[in-house]
């Protein structure tokens, strides 16, 4: 039996054990009340749950400890011990819970007692996922930094994970003795390179439209034209990066030939953009967010003292609003950092240091995919770069994350 | 004393002009916005659409002995060219079905080769001069039709272009939405409902939270990195599975469907907490029979705006190898898959320009189901939206 059959079966047993539980933990309740004398302290089904709870956790605990064994490599008990095991402790804690059953049990709490662990625990999930990534990251990019030094990685200027063909061309000599450089500065040229190009589109295009859509427009209007903002960011960026490939990327080599300038196809400035258009709704909605926030009073004073629509945003409205605007900004900035698809599509594979948005240029997390879908085995140095480069990522869009919150945790305090 | 009227005053006239350039800025930014969002989906169609029509040619197909060993040989040689290999390719597998087809010669309307289709479509131009004159003469004697492409919506993925369809894709993606539904809807609503209605102001809490806000802010490829290292590298689940995908997704979405949830939460009043816990009913009992029956039509409309974020999403699938060639839709969770995302990623990086067609198509399809998911979160909420 494998193991996805053995879940089923485990789980499949489980339901109708649990109902036979609960039908004799009421029954049990219920006679109980019958024969008179005390008053039941809970309702007859939370006694039900009470004998279900005591039956099911011994059996998931079994079932638990077994597969963590397995896994770890502990031990391997076979899948028949285990279910017998188990099916012996849930009769065990049945009887048990059965037998505690009696008018004083304080049934109803102890659920509600349970239902809180239960609660947490899958609360902590969220922190179980972060302390995997974490972990993962680290534990990998550990064994990529044992072969390749990490002085090289953040300052060489050459990313050549695989260099064998050379040696297979009869040229060893260029292939130096390790077969293989990872300087990661080109990677992250590029990254920045298509950052600041989407920031470029983003930054204005996303202010100025929250400016026009809080201070501005008609109720009308407004509920017009936020769908759209909404449409842009719902948009799969996969379907960004067809577009970018297919229909912007020619755009622009036409338009730099008919200024007698020559674009690469795979060039840098396509995913740029169109990532900028990507990231406008993020900017927009957060901007938007902390120019509402900016209480009434300080738009009346100014308008009192004789100030225009323009200069009350421009001299009062803006300066107030500084940290949610740059916080919305750091956040757009994580987002194009990590942004994948656009760049797998439209952007080249070859890591290219230069600062022209016309040539091609590699990204990060286009390297981070090429290594992962290759054909090299999982603990080859190329692969394993993928989690050093993650590793970098990481470390970059989180500090960015936190600092953004922070600024705009103080924003709102001020003005609570 | 008399009022200098704004006409008369420089510095007025200035101040009101920049006022009306910073206003048309400020519109422009969005008509810019809204401007793209009409070429980007002009774009799409027009690309796009024309792969819902294909060129089907009415061709002659002989079954017999020979022809099931050689198969191309069941059509004439002047139609060879024309009709599509993946028409031919099964002739021995239909003659086994259904044996009484040996020795009969059926006449029916089949998919033509992708090449004469682009080639109707105005696109190639690389057939040879005696295709171009055969197709020419088919289509006058009515034996060339355009007809719906319906084997785009009910085949799997193909080498032959006109043989490509997404319906292993979508499969594909059912799968994968159901098991993130699965995953993180009960995790999230659990810690929805433990950070609003349970969780003591402490330490831990404030830490959950922290972390919540900025996993949601984590670029979605290190999901993949996740998803790799952990669920199919430590936890054996199948590479390239709907599961694996499911689980990546299912972690991804958890961090929207736990803010929109409390959101949800937050919207109902404390009145109705404090008048249950009145009557005597413990937290849970609260909870469970008002609080989350009056916030459920508020945490579903998160819920499906979470859900259709995962199903447009790729980097973390391709991490996890759901990009494999899928020519059949897969029957379990753990066999291989592709989602429709993948589908349109792999097809975009095919050579052949029907396969440009048949990635818009895709995009058409997906931006369809994510737009009618949108559409009914929106009127959801309209519909069951309680003002306090």
């Amino acid at each position: 039996m494998d193991t996805g059959n053995a879940i089923l079966v485990f789980f499949g047993g489980l339901i109708p054990l649990s109902y036979a539980a609960f039908v004799m933990g009421r029954r049990r309740a219920v006679a109980l009340a019958r024969g008179g004398g005390e008053r039941m302290h809970s309702r007859p089904q939370q006694y039900g749950w009470y004998a279900v709870v005591w039956m099911a956790m011994p059996a998931i605990a079994v079932a638990l400890v077994a597969s963590f064994a397995g896994l770890l490599g502990i031990a391997h008990p076979p899948v028949a011990m285990t279910f017998t095991a188990a099916l012996v402790l849930a009769a065990g804690g049945l009887a048990a819970g059965l037998h505690q059953i009696r008018p004083g049990l304080r049934a109803r709490n102890h659920l509600d007692r349970l239902v809180r662990w239960l609660l947490l625990a899958a609360a902590l999930v969220s922190i179980a996922t972060t302390i995997a990534i974490v972990l993962s990251i680290v534990f990998e990019a550990i064994r990529f930094f044992k072969v390749v030094s990490l002085w090289n990685f953040v300052t060489g200027t050459e990313w050549a994970p695989d260099k064998a063909f050379l040696v297979g061309a009869g040229r060893a000599g260029e292939a130096g003795s390790s077969g293989y450089t990872f300087g990661s500065v080109p990677l992250f040229a590029g990254t920045f390179m298509v950052t600041l190009i989407a920031m470029a589109v983003a930054l204005p295009v996303g202010l100025f439209s929250a400016i026009f859509m809080s201070e501005y427009a008609s109720r009308r209007v407004r509920g017009m034209a936020k769908p759209v903002l909404e449409v842009l960011a719902g948009i799969p960026t996969v379907v960004y990066g067809f577009f970018a490939a297919i229909t912007v990327s020619p755009l622009i080599v036409d338009i730099a030939a008919f200024f007698g300038l020559d674009a690469s196809y795979n060039n840098i400035l396509s995913p740029g953009l169109v990532m900028g258009i990507m990231i406008i709704p993020f900017i927009s909605s957060l901007s938007d967010d902390v120019i509402n926030a900016i209480p009434q009073s300080l738009r009346e004073g100014a308008y009192a003292l004789g100030t225009t629509k323009s200069e009350t945003i421009k001299q009062i409205l803006l300066p107030a609003a500084t940290p949610g605007i740059v916080s919305a900004t750091l956040l757009g900035v994580s987002r194009a950092l990590g942004e994948t698809m656009i760049v797998v599509m439209a952007a080249g594979l070859r890591p290219n240091l230069t600062a022209n948005p016309l040539e091609a240029m590699t990204t990060v997390t286009v390297r981070i995919v090429d290594a992962l879908t290759g054909d090299q085995e999982f603990n080859s140095p190329a692969t394993l770069s993928a989690f050093g480069l993650g590793l970098v990522l990481f470390i970059i869009t989180l500090s960015l994350n936190v600092i953004s919150a922070v600024m705009v945790r103080r924003f709102k305090q001020q003005y609570d | 004393m008399k009022l200098k009227g704004s006409r008369d005053n420089p510095l007025l006239r200035r101040r009101y002009r920049a006022e009306r350039r910073f206003r048309t800025i400020c519109g422009g930014a969005i008509l810019l916005a809204v401007a793209f969002l009409v070429a980007f989906f002009a774009d799409i169609l027009n690309q796009g659409l024309p792969a819902f029509y294909y060129t089907e040619v009415k061709a002659q197909i002989t079954y017999s002995q020979d022809t099931v060993e050689l198969p191309p040989l069941a059509v004439s040689d002047k139609l060879r060219p024309v009709v599509s290999r993946g028409v031919l390719r099964v002739i021995p597998q239909e003659v086994e079905k259904n044996p009484d087809l040996l020795g009969t010669t059926v006449e029916r309307w089949v998919p033509a080769k992708s090449d004469i289709d682009q080639f109707r479509k105005g696109h190639t131009n690389k057939l040879d001069d005696d295709v171009v004159q055969t197709v020419h003469e088919l289509e006058q004697s009515g034996r060339l039709r355009t007809a719906f492409n319906t084997p785009f919506f009910t085949n799997g993925d193909s080498k032959l272009p006109e043989m490509a369809g997404i319906w292993s894709a979508a499969v594909g993606s059912i799968y994968l939405l159901v098991l993130t539904f699965l995953f993180a809807f009960p995790i999230g609503v659990m810690t929805a409902v433990y950070l609003e209605e349970f969780a003591p102001d402490n330490r831990l809490t404030q830490t959950i939270e922290v972390n919540i806000n900025n996993l949601a802010a984590v670029p979605s490829i290190l999901f993949g990195l996740l998803g790799l290292a952990v669920f199919i590298n430590f936890f054996g689940v199948p590479r390239s599975s709907a599961l694996v995908g499911g689980l990546t997704i299912g972690l991804m979405t958890l961090p929207i469907i736990i803010i929109s949830s409390r959101a949800a939460l937050r919207a109902v009043p404390d009145p109705i907490r404090l008048g249950a816990l009145a009557m005597g009913a413990t937290r849970w009992q609260v909870v469970r029979d008002h609080v989350l029956p009056l916030s459920l039509p508020g945490i579903l409309t998160g819920t499906i705006i979470g859900l259709a974020q995962a199903i447009g999403e790729t980097a973390p699938l391709i991490i996890v190898g759901l990009i494999a060639y899928i020519p059949d839709a897969p029957t379990s969770i753990t066999q291989a898959a592709t989602v429709l995302p993948a589908q349109v990623f792999t097809w975009a990086s095919m050579p052949e320009r029907a396969y440009v067609e048949k990635t818009a198509a895709g995009i058409v399809v997906l931006l369809v189901v994510l737009l009618s998911m949108n559409a009914a979160a929106v009127l959801l909420r309209r519909r069951f939206e309680r003002r306090w």
